[in-house]
């Protein structure tokens, strides 16, 4: 439920029971990774190893805001308009 | 009749000076739909075809069994005939490439300009994006005529194509049998002659193994080959765009106009792009292939390993030297290793869907977070919401280093493993899938059963290496795809051996019934 809860999906009640037991049964299956030595093993974050990649600062043409725009469930005068953060 | 003319069409290596096709493909009354891109291209060279009259025969094919494969999320009729127009045009003008007038669909994970592009979802029901996925802006100066979007999993997560919000692919060899997925639409439509070649993404497997359950060839090029900028992200270093074909050939034709640099994607890697027709060489004298006896998994259906274990042995009598024993012990691990990095990635990845820049938003609200959650639980369908769950719960803390750091360990050995094989053998060759394509239904409810069906290609994606899928047989009418492995950048072999096999087995030139 807590997890639920950080990924923001409005689960109902129906849906949290069912991905309990589907999840739970998933976990049990991944517990098979306790059997791997990893003493010593650094993590791969990335299959190919990249530093940063940087760009030159140059200008560039951009998209027109228009059509970036053009997308937005709710649009006031060229930005995205949001709901009250803070009430 | 199809059969017929594929034969005369084929002869290894001979196609693009194979003055005899045409008049071979007119005796035969053969159908232009059927046609392969090398082959359409001849055609369209001498200016025997158009591309007008390829593309309105494509269309045909497209009304007359859409209604049984529903390939297709949005057929793009209007823009397919404006484009051989201009394909036409440039032809007329003596401005032709190998893929210039040829119909293409592209996987509804793409961007494509002023043209919706779903993810099959209902939060992306109507994304119209403003700017193309460079894959597409390379096809276009090429000269594609795009026929329409394809049908898949919900942002790429499943392997049937049944996760599709809006509805399921059915495999043209058995309409009661899923495609495989998650790029289903792209291998159904080319294996139902809806489109002469398409472009798929595979993050687990999403191009092999629904090429291995239509018939077609699939490639997952190496990480990095192809950029994936304007590729919707489902796992950022795991995804990875790529052809769908009907031959071999045809997927080095392909890869020739996608593959290369992009300033726009940083982990685009810059290295030089061969020209993969060069590869097409008929001959496996001097390379050594390995089989992984782990991929020979638990559960295998008997009749898929036999027909595997047929076209290893071919590769032996074609001149490879096999090795038949192999071990790649952490294969056994790459199932958990991958259901944890995915969804972790996936679930940062779609933490962008919250109902404000783009797509779908719940407008009845009481405030911001309960708008967020009303978006996220209309928009997203169950095999997503498992899947942001799962990786939530792995990143979550207190579960990061059990889960999340552990798997990123393993992930570590299953590369070196690969590497440590590609030092001794010049390939890797298993199943594409243990199983034959499964009935409509079959594992919807059962998400770890699901998840089985990837096992022997994503492997590949943790390592970045590239993998093919190639026809090889059919168990029961049902068709068997063939997986080869090579070390990163290795894709010229691959073509190497998978042309090699194609060209002296004909299984490619099998169609379905329709």
């Amino acid at each position: 439920m807590h997890i639920a809860k950080l990924a923001r999906l409005g689960l109902t009640e129906d849906e949290v029971e069912k991905f309990r037991e589907q999840l739970s049964n998933i976990l049990e299956n991944f517990e098979i990774l306790k059997q791997v030595d990893t003493t010593n093993v650094p993590p791969t974050f990335h299959p190919v190893a990249l530093t940063n990649v940087l760009r030159d600062d140059e200008v560039a043409p951009s998209y027109p805001p228009k059509e970036i725009l053009a997308n937005a469930p709710l649009e006031e005068d060229g930005c995205f308009r949001v709901r009250a953060v803070l009430e | 009749m199809h059969h017929w003319k594929r034969m005369a069409a084929s002869g290894c290596g001979q196609f693009w000076n194979n003055s005899s096709l045409t008049v071979k493909a007119r005796e035969l009354r053969v159908h232009k739909h059927d046609f392969t891109i090398h082959e359409a291209h001849q055609l369209l060279k001498k200016r025997e075809l158009s591309s007008v009259e390829l593309t309105k025969a494509v269309l045909e094919r497209i009304h007359r069994v859409e209604n049984k494969v529903h390939s297709f999320i949005t057929v793009t009729e209007d823009i397919a005939l404006f484009q051989a127009r201009q394909a036409d045009e440039r032809i007329k003008a003596g401005d032709i490439s190998p893929l210039t007038g040829v119909p293409a669909l592209i996987k509804d994970i793409i961007c494509t300009k002023g043209v919706k592009t779903t993810c099959a979802s209902k939060m992306l029901e109507n994304f119209v994006p403003p700017y193309d996925a460079t894959v597409v802006e390379r096809l276009k100066s090429a000269g594609m005529v795009m026929m329409g979007k394809g049908n898949m999993d919900e942002f790429a997560m499943g392997s049937s194509t049944e996760n599709s919000a809006f509805f399921p692919t059915r495999n043209p060899w058995d309409l009661e049998r899923v495609p495989g997925g998650s790029s289903g639409g792209s291998a159904a439509s080319v294996a139902a002659d809806e489109a002469i070649y398409s472009l798929g993404s595979d993050t687990g497997g999403s191009i092999r193994q629904p090429a291995g359950f239509c018939s077609v060839v699939g490639l997952k090029p190496t990480y990095g080959r192809v950029s994936r900028y304007g590729l919707v992200a489902f796992a950022s270093s795991l995804d990875q765009i790529g052809p769908l074909t009907k031959d071999v050939t045809d997927s080095a034709l392909v890869m020739n106009v996608i593959a290369g640099h992009d300033p726009r994607d940083s982990t685009s890697v810059n290295q030089p792009v061969p020209d993969y027709t060069k590869s097409l060489i008929p001959d496996l004298k001097g390379l050594f292939i390995g089989v992984p006896k782990e991929y020979f998994v638990k559960g295998m259906e008997s009749g898929v390993e036999q027909v595997i274990r047929q076209a290893i042995s071919k590769l032996e009598e074609l001149g490879a030297k096999v090795e038949w024993e192999v071990s790649l012990p952490h294969t056994l691990y790459a199932l958990a290793c991958y259901y944890i990095i995915a969804p972790s990635e996936a679930m940062a990845n779609l933490a962008r869907y919250d109902g404000v820049k783009y797509g779908f938003s719940a407008k009845e609200a009481e405030n911001m977070w309960d708008a967020m959650e009303k978006t996220r639980q209309y928009g997203f369908g169950p095999e997503v919401k498992r899947r942001i769950m799962l990786g939530t719960y792995a990143l979550s803390a207190g579960y990061y280093e059990a889960y999340y750091l552990k798997a990123q360990k393993v992930r570590t050995l299953i590369s070196r493993e690969f590497a440590e094989a590609f030092k001794k053998y010049d390939a890797l060759v298993t199943p594409t899938s243990p199983t034959v394509p499964f009935k409509i239904g079959e594992r919807v409810d059962a998400p770890l059963e699901m998840y089985l069906s990837d096992v022997c290609t994503l492997p590949v994606n943790i390592a970045g290496i590239p993998g093919i899928s190639v026809p090889a047989g059919f168990v029961d009418g049902l068709p068997v795809g063939m997986q080869i492995l090579g070390k990163p950048f290795s894709e010229e072999t691959l073509f190497r051996v998978a042309y090699t096999y194609e060209q002296a087995t004909g299984w490619h030139k099998r169609r379905p019934k329709l």
